[in-house]
């Protein structure tokens, strides 16, 4: 465990030493973007919009019969989506499918001696590999989270139009009640961190895969789940730092 | 030339390199052979620094390498060309993207030298009209070709060979190895090839040495090498029925 954190830090400390040639991390940078940001899209999309149309349903049907008016259902959906849902949630989902991408392609380039092909023509093969992710992701995952904080919001609404389980109007009059702008502001903050935590380490695990292909699946597997609990605690933390 | 003195590296507690000392000759290939196993990668890659050695010195014509920090051992390691057992060519990248890799991170030449240079290497190991084929689209011989033109692109004045002909058919592994050893003395390059192949041996041993479970057990010249009383070496020589046989019926002719 701890010598796992020390190696960790190691390869941060390789990561974030100068880069050889600008103009190639920049042009990785935006192939990183293409591939973990743009192709992510679709996944946050669906997902969000499901979950927001759970949320607002299951809002409504836990105050049935209350006295409490309908369009704090809109607000509860519009607080749990910014607060929780389009942060945490996505960044869960995001270290499922990026992280495994990230940890089984760099776990590849290690065993097939990718990685050691690079060392040898005098590149910094940690930073060359790891920094485009992790730039891309801390730049790209915020727009994620907004998408999903917009479409999870609609989701909530088509449920409420469609089902009828609350009218348009309050639902509307819901979602502007009471807004706490800093909300957007928090859940940014934690995806950043999410960010980070997802690519750097599940890139960790990638790139001290010894072995054959099983291990790169272990460490594929591993890199997700350690992402997904770091994710939890940094939420924890975060949150008792922002909120309280 | 590359003198190795005294270096040892273990993996836990297992030790894989026992206080191997040798030298490395400037316009020759160097070959390491030995067993599977014996540690012909793990002195390879120990030699370049992929592997850290407990101890020990390596010089590369004078310069301590043990001892260099991490920016001069990349500047040294833009004189090293290195092919990998498997080829290690980036699968997203096409044949030519592969060569031109290390002239994109380094070199100050304009587009269209690069691009020349990369003709010129792909050419030079009789790999025309593959610039827009991925790794996946080649044979194993292709690309060990392709890995080749790579490692030479740069101009290196070191090259390092695992392993150069693993899995290719009797007649290209020959074809590879006498392009390596070509290469070797047409640009005067310090070559060391890993190999576990008596005909690699026969056909380009300049130098030999030969390990045997992490001890350096014999060195000497492919000629020197069959007349040898080393009985380690002689149990890896003569390992086939063919050599055997070879072997007896010369001794029966000169007596
Ligand atoms: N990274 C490593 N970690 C632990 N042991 C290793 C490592 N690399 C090689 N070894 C061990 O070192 C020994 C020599 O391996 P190697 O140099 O690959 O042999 P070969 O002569 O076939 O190239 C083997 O017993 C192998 O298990
Ligand atoms: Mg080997």
């Amino acid at each position: 465990m701890l010598s796992n954190f020390g190696r960790y830090l190691i390869l941060m400390y390789r990561v974030f030493s100068r880069p050889e040639r600008f103009r190639v991390y920049f042009r990785e940078t935006v192939r990183e973007i293409e591939n973990l940001g743009l192709n992510s899209i679709g996944i946050v999309i669906i997902i969000s919009i499901f979950i927001g149309a759970v949320i607002t349903l299951q809002t409504r049907y836990n105050l049935e019969s209350s006295w409490i008016p309908l369009y704090l259902i809109g607000l509860t959906a519009r607080d749990t989506i910014l607060l929780e849902f389009s942060s945490t949630m996505v960044g869960l989902i995001l270290a499922g499918k990026v992280g495994s991408n990230i940890a089984s392609e760099i776990g590849h380039m290690r065993i097939t001696e990718q990685i050691d092909a690079l060392e040898m023509m005098g590149i910094n093969s940690a930073s060359y590999l790891i920094l485009p992710k992790i730039i891309a992701a801390i730049f790209f995952n915020p727009f994620l989270t907004i998408i999903s904080m917009v479409v999870g919001i609609f989701g909530g609404w088509v449920a409420a139009v469609v089902t009828g389980a609350l009218s348009s109007a309050d639902y509307i009059y819901g979602i502007q009640y009471w807004f706490v702008p800093f909300y957007i502001t928090y859940a940014l903050v934690k995806t950043v961190f999410y960010a980070f935590i997802i690519t750097s380490v599940s890139a960790y695990y990638g790139y001290h895969v010894q072995g054959g292909a099983l291990e790169v699946g272990r460490a594929s597997t591993k890199g997700v789940v350690y992402s997904s609990i770091l994710i939890l605690l940094c939420d924890v933390i975060l949150t008792q730092l922002m909120l309280a | 030339m590359i003198v190795v003195e005294d270096i040892s590296k273990s993996f836990g507690s297992e030790t894989v390199l026992k206080n191997i000392s040798v030298t490395f000759e400037k316009g020759k290939t160097n070959l390491i052979i030995g067993r599977s196993g014996s540690g012909k990668t793990v002195l390879m890659k120990s030699v370049v620094g992929l592997h850290e050695v407990d101890s020990g010195a390596i010089y590369f014509d004078g310069r301590d390498f043990v001892k260099m920090g991490t920016r001069q051992r990349q500047e040294l390691r833009k004189e090293m060309g290195m092919l990998f057992q498997g080829s290690a060519l980036f699968d997203s990248l096409t044949v030519e993207e592969n060569v031109i890799f290390p002239l994109q991170m380094f070199s100050d030449m304009t587009e269209d030298e690069k691009i020349e240079r990369v003709n010129f290497c792909l050419e030079r190991v009789h790999l025309e009209n593959a610039n827009k084929l991925y790794p996946g689209e080649l044979s194993g011989g292709m690309k060990k070709r392709v890995a080749i033109a790579r490692a030479i692109v740069q101009n290196p004045k070191y090259l390092f060979c695992d392993e150069p002909n693993s899995g290719l058919d009797p007649k290209t592994a020959i074809v590879i190895d006498n392009l390596i050893s070509e290469i070797t003395h047409e640009f005067d390059i310090t070559t060391i090839v890993n190999t576990h192949d008596m005909n690699s041996v026969m056909e380009i041993g300049e130098k030999v040495v030969f390990i045997y479970e992490g001890i350096k057990c014999w060195e000497g010249t492919k000629d020197e090498i069959l007349t040898s009383d080393n009985n380690y070496l002689n149990d890896f020589v003569f390992a086939s029925n063919l050599a055997k046989r070879i072997r007896d019926i010369q001794a029966g002719s000169q007596q």
